[in-house]
């Protein structure tokens, strides 16, 4: 059977299965060696601050985390929506994927910012606009994560998940422009489009590589909990047995 | 090249638990998710009801 290839295609979870069965060695060995390339140019490449000293080099993995729990969590709100706007099941399913993913990314975002703060601030902590909004970030993730997991309606706890989502992605423009709304501790946006960039061009290129390779890690890395949440879905249905028997 | 030997390296010039404490966590759980992510796929295909009529 060949079907048109249309932006329904993968829709199908069999499709969606083979599709990231296919690209998933592709992204690994590209999250790999953009790490490897970016951690190189971070720590052998890119000269010390003048003013941080060594501190500053956490920023190739805490701005990248940031942006990753930022981006991820409005991914998991459009693909919330969708999948209740259009009874689309593989897409609910995408967005629970997305979650533990971003929970993550802002745990990281939040751990090196301490780590960061500590010997830059003197605090591990401040209750500033910027700190605080990525704290709820992290709250409304693990809100969402046990609101779907706790209904045991699979359609049910999509739609109450995806309400949850639409809702609260208010707060990543809160995120985002609070440096700028606020005065707060910590540092306006680290690059702008319609600004050159405040740092030198090598720790700028460690920091863009760093992103390349945590995006690859995210899309890998949802993809495999997507196959593992679809699997469980369709449990009886043919494209599952057949796999079934063809790892037996 | 930034640093002068492997000690200087190590305690990044008196950052070292800040930026080892940032990556080490960090690299901890990147490794840790995706192994957590492939045993819920093992389990989930383990998990799915055989329909096959030979069981």
């Amino acid at each position: 059977m060949n079907r048109p290839l249309t932006w329904l295609t993968f829709s199908a979870p069999s499709r969606f299965y083979a599709l990231a069965n296919a690209v998933n060695p592709w992204l690994w060995a590209l999250a790999i060696g953009l790490a490897v390339w970016g951690l190189y140019v971070g720590f052998f490449v890119a000269p010390t601050d003048a003013t941080q000293g060594e501190a500053y080099r956490i920023i190739f993995i805490h701005v990248p985390a940031a942006w990753m729990s930022m981006i991820l969590y409005l991914a998991m709100a459009f693909w919330a929506g969708v999948g209740w706007m259009l009874n689309a099941r593989m897409a609910s399913t995408l967005a629970r994927a997305i979650a533990p993913t971003g929970a993550m990314f802002t745990f990281i975002a939040l751990w090196t910012g301490a780590f960061w703060g500590k010997p830059t601030w003197g605090t591990w902590w401040v209750w500033d606009a910027r700190l605080t909004s990525e704290l709820i970030l992290l709250f409304l993730y693990l809100g969402y994560i046990a609101l779907v997991t706790a209904i045991d309606d699979l359609v049910r706890g999509d739609k109450a998940g995806a309400l949850l989502a639409l809702v609260g992605a208010v707060n990543v423009p809160i995120i985002y422009f609070s440096v700028r709304w606020w005065n707060t501790l910590h540092q306006g946006a680290t690059i702008s489009l319609t600004a050159a960039p405040k740092m030198a061009q090598t720790m700028l290129f460690a920091m863009l590589l760093m992103t390349f390779a945590f995006w690859a890690y995210a899309f890998a890395v949802v993809f495999t909990r997507a196959q593992a949440l679809a699997l469980a879905r369709d449990g009886d249905a043919a494209w599952v047995q057949a796999l079934r028997k063809e790892k037996q | 090249m930034n640093w002068a030997g492997l000690t200087d390296f190590v305690s990044m010039r008196g950052y070292g638990l800040y930026v080892w404490g940032s990556y080490i966590v960090t690299a901890g759980l990147m490794l840790v998710e995706p192994w957590l992510a492939r045993r819920q796929r093992r389990r989930a295909l383990q998990e799915t009801t055989n329909l096959s009529s030979e069981n």
